[in-house]
């Protein structure tokens, strides 16, 4: 093979040395969410590390070329669960999307829009609180119902008005600024943990946030909210933005890094795995590497510490069948699968009944559903059948995105009246009798 | 990139645009996909080589495959039949270019019957979901190749795929009773039928299974089933000797008993399952041996006694059997580890499948070890050692030139001993492309002219998986660039 040193630079851009791990057994096919619904290899994972390998060995010239395919994936990583040779599957994706961002002119405006979500939103609670709040107005001053029927919402961009109506109800900046910075342990103390309130899970799901605290509490657990910490940069590393990601992964560690804490506990699936991820996401950087590897290793997953501290004892208010989505991150990079179930079938008057292919992705994927609506929808589509199958009353989640992706399902198929999404941590909280009510 | 290059890319079609629109006229179910991501997409296998297709076609409808044919043997294209390309000897690769006929998507019958005890099925059906549809009847469909989750029927047809069962149930082959194929002149023609006893001509189901999709496109088949076995029960054997292990599984095959599996692990397969994930495996062994007896729990009790007995005896140091189920999957989990973790040691991994009649096992095992030093390789031994299919596998290093010189002349060496042996070349991946050098070795000169002379009496124009099985003029195993 012929060397030049042009190509040298892209293999090492690429990872493309990770690419001959793969032997193409094809064990990835029948677990890959987009080969399932889309039927055709250029939409597999050993088709798109292929597509890889053939740009790093110079067969394909021009990077657009496999630019479709890796946009599509998902970066659910169920193909690395399935792999049996160990391929790093979302090393290479993340580091070829990054090649390709840096290649790509965007479009202005789409250059616009990147930057400032990127850039500006998520990395500032400012910002993600100030959304918060002018959602909270949006819904109380009734603009709401009149984007809704003036048909507003659909005109939004990329689908965005289909998410509206599945958006949860944002609470009063009264309350919002009400997750207290200590809440002691119930009973006796058997861990001091810092807990990671995330942008989305922050500015949307407060309540969740909210019960998380007490169910650490409940359990045994002093929780301390540190003020400056900031966005995970899960979403950034999976766009292929991943200067900006390692920025923020710095920010946190440093953050972190001031507090004596026995774990740093997340409720969502997604930012828990790049958590656990940032020793991957700093490897090239020699003064962080060691600060990010103790973060990474204290970096858990709420559903974790409550096992640990013996679980929430709690019982179904009127006896209910639920089914469990997982959240990908947690399964295949988090590897946390057991805990889940544990707590689930902890709780009284529920029978649980686990969905077909339960382990594959919603179509949720981050801001996937958002960028790529029809391919997200296909495998909603499916995801819900095997939803229905279950006869369930409750689906549970365990990350903000899965957790709107199913109440879209839901909506989708017209099953409000008789079905409903839930968050573990609120489905947990229910069963215990802790309510959302404010801190005092 | 690792090719078997022989001369390869002479001769390549080009399948024009105004070709491809006609294509678009002969498939109106289906897809035709012609972007250059979705070609290279379906340039690969589980084997070597990137071979660029012209065109993707995938259609369910069997009259849309025989004009799709009609067109390829008139215009002179050459059609490749594929499944989900899990093949590791190269059979659905479009060495020559031209269509590949995706039929994995071909998947919309799967039916148990249980009266003729059968099973009517379409090429893209998974392996593995006949296996269930079966199971949930009280039936079992034998042929069980380690890639049975993610492998079509198709495929394994078109290759005669084998698996561990092989050794007490057979191989696909035994359980094909009726084909419909679509032939290289674009006829539909069925073969056999529903009856286990047909003896109508010649036996085309036959000639047709393990072609590698040279003679024709499989679109539906009818398979053989039988009863489930109640139970089953496993015997892991260790020793310090791999050739004492060999003896062994002679020793128990001439015993009366007939196990439904009979694993062979050597040390470097232990060493390498055991680094990859200790499970307390007894890595100062120079092999194990796994064994697998079903049928009825009164009898496999006393054959499990029987078989630890004569494992002692040709020099077992330890003789276990699981008493549990968990721990009988434990057991099989190491066994199945074995792939992965040797695909660990080295990036590259040349997988061979060379079979020996069983009393040339010890023999076999002991001319491997010897290869194994001769060449200085990575040599893994591990397999369906019980049917005589022991799965020597190299490990190297592509881009080490040198290494894989050394590579090349041991797995021709292997060929020849398996055959000196009174083997065979492939006893369940197929020839393809890497193997066709070595054809007339086997076979002898006359013995392949028969095979080329039916090949050219079916497919006149070799429009179909050209490139396969036969080897071109002066083709040499290369392994190295």
């Amino acid at each position: 093979m012929k060397r030049d040193s042009a190509l040298d630079e892209l293999r090492k851009e690429l990872n493309y040395d990770k690419t001959h791990a793969c032997v193409q057994c094809g064990y990835c096919l029948p677990v890959c969410p987009t080969y399932v619904s889309m039927g055709k290899e250029t939409h597999s994972p050993r088709g798109r590390i292929n597509l890889v390998k053939m740009v790093g060995e110079g067969r394909i010239k021009d990077l657009s070329v496999i630019e479709e395919s890796l946009d599509l994936c998902l970066g659910c990583r169920a193909c690395e669960t399935a792999c049996p040779t160990g391929v790093e599957y979302g090393a290479i994706l993340e580091a070829t999307r990054a090649a390709i961002v840096r290649r790509k002119q965007f479009s202005l405006p789409a250059r616009i829009v990147r930057n400032v979500v990127f850039k500006k939103i998520f990395p500032s609670r400012k910002v993600m609180n100030l959304i918060g709040n002018s959602m909270w107005l949006y819904e109380k001053t009734g603009l709401q119902k009149a984007a809704r029927t003036t048909g507003l919402t659909n005109m939004l961009p990329a689908h965005l008005g289909k998410f509206e109506a599945i958006t949860p109800s944002a609470v009063s900046p009264l309350q919002r600024s009400s997750l207290p910075q200590y809440t002691p342990a119930k009973g006796e103390k058997k861990y001091t943990v810092a807990f990671f309130v995330g942008c989305v899970m922050d500015a949307m799901f407060r309540r969740i946030n909210e019960l998380s605290v007490k169910l650490l509490s409940e359990v045994g657990c002093d929780v301390v909210v540190i003020d400056n910490q900031t966005c995970c940069g899960a979403l950034h590393a999976h766009a292929g933005e991943r200067d900006d990601s390692k920025a923020l992964a710095k920010r946190n560690i440093s953050a972190f890094g001031q507090h004596n804490v026995d774990f740093i506990v997340n409720n969502a699936g997604g930012c828990g795995a790049i958590l656990v991820e940032y020793d991957h996401l700093l490897a090239d950087e020699p003064d962080w590497v060691e600060r990010a590897k103790q973060f990474s290793a204290k970096s858990k997953d709420i559903t974790q510490i409550l096992a640990l501290c013996g679980g929430i004892q709690g019982q179904a208010r009127q006896p209910q069948r639920v089914t469990y989505q997982r959240s990908c991150h947690m399964t295949n990079v988090q590897k946390v699968t057991k805990e889940p179930l544990q707590l689930i079938r902890g709780i009284a008057n529920a029978e649980f009944v686990e969905m077909t292919d339960a382990a594959m992705c919603c179509g949720s994927a981050g801001i996937y559903n958002i960028v790529n609506y029809d391919a997200s929808m296909d495998i909603l589509d499916i995801k819900m059948e095997h939803v229905k199958d279950t006869k369930a009353t409750t689906i549970i989640t365990t990350n903000p995105g899965c957790l709107l992706q199913m109440k879209l399902g839901i909506e989708r198929e017209q099953l409000q009246a008789n079905m409903r999404a839930v968050h573990l941590v609120e489905y947990l909280a229910e069963a215990a009798g802790i309510s959302e009510s404010s801190f005092k | 990139m690792l090719l078997y290059c022989y001369e390869a890319r002479k001769g390549i079609s080009q399948v024009e645009q105004r070709q491809i629109e006609e294509i678009r006229t002969i498939i109106a179910t289906g897809r035709i996909l012609t972007a250059e991501s979705d070609r290279y997409s379906y340039s690969f296998d589980g084997s070597f080589g990137t071979y660029l297709p012209d065109v993707v076609v995938q259609t369910k409808d069997v009259q849309e495959i025989a004009e799709l044919v009609k067109f390829a043997n008139r215009e002179l294209v050459p059609i490749c039949p594929r499944g989900q390309s899990t093949s590791l000897s190269g059979g659905p690769l479009p060495v020559k270019g031209g269509i590949v006929l995706d039929l994995s998507v071909m998947n919309q019958l799967l039916e148990i019957d249980a009266e003729d005890l059968v099973a009517v099925v379409s090429p893209g059906v998974l392996t593995a979901d006949i296996h269930k549809a079966a199971d949930e009847k009280g039936f079992m469909y034998p042929p069980d190749p380690s890639s049975s989750h993610v492998s079509t029927i198709g495929g394994n047809l078109a290759e005669n795929s084998g698996g561990p069962r092989g050794l007490k149930y057979g191989v696909t082959k035994d359980y094909v009773i009726g084909l419909e194929v679509v032939t290289p002149e674009g006829e539909i023609i069925r073969t056999g039928g529903r009856t286990v006893k047909n003896v109508t001509g010649y036996d085309l189901t036959k000639l047709i299974v393990g072609s590698e999709g040279t003679l024709g496109i499989i679109t539906e088949a009818v398979l053989r089933l039988i009863p489930k076995p109640p139970a089953s029960k496993t015997v892991m054997a260790i020793f310090d000797s791999l050739i004492d292990a060999g003896r062994a599984i002679s020793k128990v095959l001439s015993s009366g008993i007939l196990p439904s599996k009979m694993e062979l692990m050597d040390q470097a397969s232990i060493l390498a399952v055991e680094n990859y994930e200790p499970s307390g495996l007894p890595i100062d062994a120079e092999a194990m041996i796994l064994i697998e007896l079903d049928g009825h729990p009164a009898a496999i009790s006393d054959e499990a006694n029987q078989v630890s007995i004569l494992c002692k005896e040709v020099g077992a140091r330890e003789v276990r059997v699981p008493a549990t189920q968990a721990e009988m999957d434990e057991v099989w989990r190491a066994r199945k580890l074995v792939s992965p973790a040797i695909a660990r040691i080295k990036p590259t991994k040349i997988s061979e499948d060379a079979t020996v009649p069983r009393s040339q096992i010890p023999e076999m095992c002991r001319r491997l070890q010897e290869i194994k030093k001769k060449y200085n390789v990575h040599l893994v031994v591990f397999g369906h050692a019980g049917d005589g299919n022991l799965h020597p596998n190299i490990v190297a290093d592509k881009s080490d030139i040198e290494e894989m010189r050394r590579v090349e002349q041991a797995v021709t060496e292997i060929f020849e001993t398996a055959i000196q042996l009174g083997g065979t070349l492939s006893g369940e991946h197929g020839i393809g492309t890497m193997k066709a050098p070595f054809m007339e070795m086997e076979l002898g000169a006359a013995g392949l002219d028969m095979m080329k002379r039916i090949k050219q009496a079916w497919d006149p124009n070799n429009i179909m998986n050209p490139g396969k099985i036969f080897p071109e003029p002066g083709q040499k195993l290369v392994l190295s660039e």
